[in-house]
């Protein structure tokens, strides 16, 4: 018996790799920890009742970038990992194996629990805020969605430690991982954690657009509506209309292994290439989902910090929502050398450098807004203004890749990977980073350290460039990404250990924000006004942070930057407009059904990925009683008494 | 949660009839009619070949308006058309997925 649970532990869980091992210890520490600081303060009820069941979109936002940042601490130590196996040639402080499984782990989660997690987290934050709502469309839906990502998040990164981690790239694609030459159950929960938290992406997708088109603020029309949220529309309809390709893709390669199905096989009719294209139909307008929402941050932070309105409203709002669609016409130029002929090369080739326009139109918009402002250099300002030339840099790096025959040339090589990490760390990391020191304020109520942020964001800024342009030169020397060592004869060492370097210089960047957040908290500066950066939207017309109604009466809204435009008119000496009366607040009630239904959905994946359908059963059932329970829940909303209100209100504006 | 303090979230407002008795009647029928064509013409090899399969591809499509019209009540929803807008992108994105995917996959016939 005792030999049986051996075999079995032995295949279960990870063995063999010191660095897991040591991981294995820091985890069980850090849960005990957990468990003991939750005890000892009693703790338990109030995280239950105030945070996991909470349906209160700022709580949800807030749960969303705790977990978005974790992922990151993840991925970047993944990053650096790799960095320093690839310092010098011929290292061995990683073995290939694990060197794949690495480099597929740091883009699962830079992507999907990374990026994904982080913008919706600034989603729940802004939106609502800014068009001058109570809360998202569907509140419980929305819990259900951060704890279906979470979950799935946490089920791919049970991986690591039991079963062994993916090692089929970022984007697993077939033969590879097929069950013939991948049997270990790494490609399952691969599978099963992006299903999972993917249905989460397509009803926060859902719920946003929904949110915006319905419940904007009296008088705020479309075309008034703050930059963000034109951004977070554009974003979410590129959501429903691409995450459902990926679920069907990967639920056909599910069935290509779970059922011995032959989608993606190479014998027997089927195709591996078939999945390429279909998983890039998602891949690529999913760059476009999460980069849209840093244009938006973008837009707000530089009107914000140049005192100026936007430059270019309207072909901003043109250029988001025609980027939004024209982003599911490039996907082939992710496989040019597939060889499917030069008609579609060059159809791939024309779109690919037709959504440069739109975007180009951005920058400029961008720079004639700062064009003469009185431009004050705050942290989000910052971020925004290095932003703009790394993006141009990593913008016209990718239209040198969308030439197809020189992309025979550029094709998986380091260059590639210098293009991809431009974009997505000049566009994507630098505009949330923007997004959160812009928004903390208005999150938390209080200001962060500007003099730790400088440090941080010099550290990352020097740190990037010093890691991603070498990259590009290594490509042109014949380097392919996803190489585990190389020889000494290549010629490549210098140029990687400058690259490591530069990696090491932006995970110090990335200390100094965590120190700069605790610090911040130790020497709290609390933020009495609400509205510490002299704001224009409606979200800097509230207390800081914002009470649960968020607004006690309804706004009303006349033009674009309705808030700034008052402000003006106060200072012009003119009446403030009349207040209506207070009434009570309808308010939708806290529910636990969303984290115990994801719980359910976890169980089931698990069961899915080690083929126990004993587990997965009831796992399967236990999601439908979730389903059922609240369909028959009809007490889900509640109303705050005036009273109430005005106790809040008069809290939250003391010391005004 | 909703904008007005009294209403009961976004639901509000937008029940308007859906349709009438007739009308889920004729549209019943006519998805039937449009299912039973296809099954017959093809069960009982009536037609074969390409001429089956515009037969097929004629039926799914009206199927397709039928059920929109009739069950999804396209044409009673008020201004501004989400609903129809919705629509028409999901179309040419569907379209794009199909068409696009025979195009690029179409080196496979020729290697």
């Amino acid at each position: 018996m005792l030999d049986r649970i051996k075999d079995f532990a032995s295949g279960f869980f990870v063995t063999g790799d010191p660095l897991i091992y040591g991981a294995d210890v820091a985890i069980v520490l850090t849960m005990i920890a957990v468990v003991a600081v939750l005890s000892y303060f009693k703790k338990w009820g109030w995280l239950w009742k105030e945070w996991l069941t909470s349906v209160d979109h700022k709580k949800i936002g807030i749960m969303y970038i705790i977990a978005a940042l974790l992922m990151l601490f993840r991925g970047g130590v993944d990053a650096l990992l790799m960095r320093t196996q690839l310092v010098m040639p011929d290292n061995d402080f990683l073995k290939p194996e694990h060197y794949n499984e690495i480099f597929t782990t740091h883009g699962v989660i830079m992507i999907l629990f990374m990026a994904m997690p982080l913008m919706f987290g600034l989603f729940n934050i802004a939106v609502p805020l800014q068009i001058g709502a109570r809360d998202v469309a569907f509140p419980f839906l929305n819990s259900l969605s951060f704890w279906l990502f979470f979950m799935g998040a946490m089920l791919f990164n049970l991986s690591f430690v039991i079963g062994g981690s993916p090692n089929g790239g970022w984007l697993a694609y077939p033969p590879l991982t097929e069950k013939m030459f991948s049997p270990g159950v790494g490609q399952d929960f691969y599978i099963w954690g992006i299903q999972i938290s993917g249905i989460g992406s397509l009803m926060t997708g859902i719920n946003f657009i929904i949110t915006i088109l319905k419940m904007r603020a009296p008088g705020m029309k479309l075309m008034k509506m703050p930059m963000f949220s034109w951004s977070v529309l554009a974003s979410s309809l590129t959501i429903i209309l691409a995450f459902p390709i990926l679920t069907v893709t990967l639920a056909l390669l599910f069935l290509d292994r779970f059922l011995g199905a032959h989608f993606f096989s190479l014998d027997a009719g089927g195709n591996p290439m078939m999945y390429i294209n279909l998983i890039w139909m998602w891949g690529h307008p999913e760059v476009y989902i999460v980069v849209l929402p840093a244009f938006g941050i973008f837009s707000e932070v530089v009107s914000t910090f140049s005192k100026k309105k936007l430059f270019g409203y309207k072909s901003m709002v043109f250029a988001l929502m025609s980027i939004s669609v024209v982003s599911f016409f490039t996907w082939a130029h992710h496989f040019f050398t597939m060889g499917s002929g030069a008609d579609v090369n060059a159809f791939f080739a024309v779109s690919t450098m037709i959504i440069a326009i739109p975007t180009g139109v951005k920058i400029f918009n961008w720079l004639l807004t700062m064009y003469k402002g009185k431009i004050s250099f705050k942290l989000p300002m910052l971020w925004t203004m290095a932003f703009i030339p790394c993006f141009v840099i990593g913008g016209m790096t990718g239209v040198l890749l969308s030439v197809a025959p020189a992309d025979f040339q550029f094709h998986n090589s380091y260059f590639l990977i210098a293009h991809f990490h431009q974009v997505l760390i000049g566009g994507v990391a630098f505009g949330y980073f923007a997004g959160l020191y812009y928004w903390w304020p208005k999150m938390f109520g209080f200001t962060l350290n500007e003099k730790l942020g400088k440090w941080a964001f010099w550290l990352w800024n020097i740190g990037f460039y010093v890691c991603f342009m070498p990259q590009y030169l290594l490509g042109l020397m014949g380097m392919t990404r996803r190489y585990s060592t190389y020889g000494w004869d290549t010629g490549w060492f210098g140029l990687n250990l400058v690259s490591t370097i530069g990696g090491f210089l932006m995970g110090i960047g990335f200390l100094f924000q965590v120190w700069q957040i605790l610090h911040s908290i130790r020497f709290m500066q609390k933020d009495k006004t609400g509205d510490p950066w002299d704001g224009r939207t409606l979200e800097w017309s509230i207390p800081s942070p914002a009470p649960m109604y968020n607004f006690a009466t309804e706004p009303r809204v006349g033009e674009v930057d309705d808030w700034w435009e008052e402000k003006q008119r106060l200072a012009a000496g003119q009446a403030p407009q009349p207040k209506p009366a207070l009434e009570p607040i309808h308010m939708p009630k806290n529910s636990g059904i969303p984290i115990i239904k994801a719980a359910c959905w976890f169980v089931a994946g698990f069961g899915f990925v080690f083929d126990w359908l004993w587990l997965a059963i009831p796992g399967l059932v236990g999601v439908a009683v979730c389903m059922l329970a609240h369909s028959f829940n009809y007490d889900t909303d509640y109303y705050i008494p005036v009273d109430e209100i005005k106790r809040t209100e008069a809290a939250a504006r003391r010391g005004v | 949660m909703s904008q007005q303090p009294h209403s009961h979230g976004i639901n509000d407002g937008s029940h308007e009839s859906h349709g009438s008795l007739k009308s889920y009647i004729i549209g019943f029928v006519l998805s039937l009619v449009l299912t039973v064509i296809p099954l017959v013409a093809v069960l009982n090899d009536m037609v074969n070949g390409n001429a089956a399969l515009v037969v097929l591809l004629v039926t799914a499509v009206l199927q397709f308006i039928v059920q929109l019209v009739f069950f999804m009540h396209l044409r009673e929803e008020k201004k501004p058309r989400w609903n129809l807008m919705a629509l028409i992108l999901g179309i040419v994105i569907v379209l794009t997925i199909v068409l696009g995917s025979v195009w690029i996959m179409e080196y496979n016939n020729i290697v």
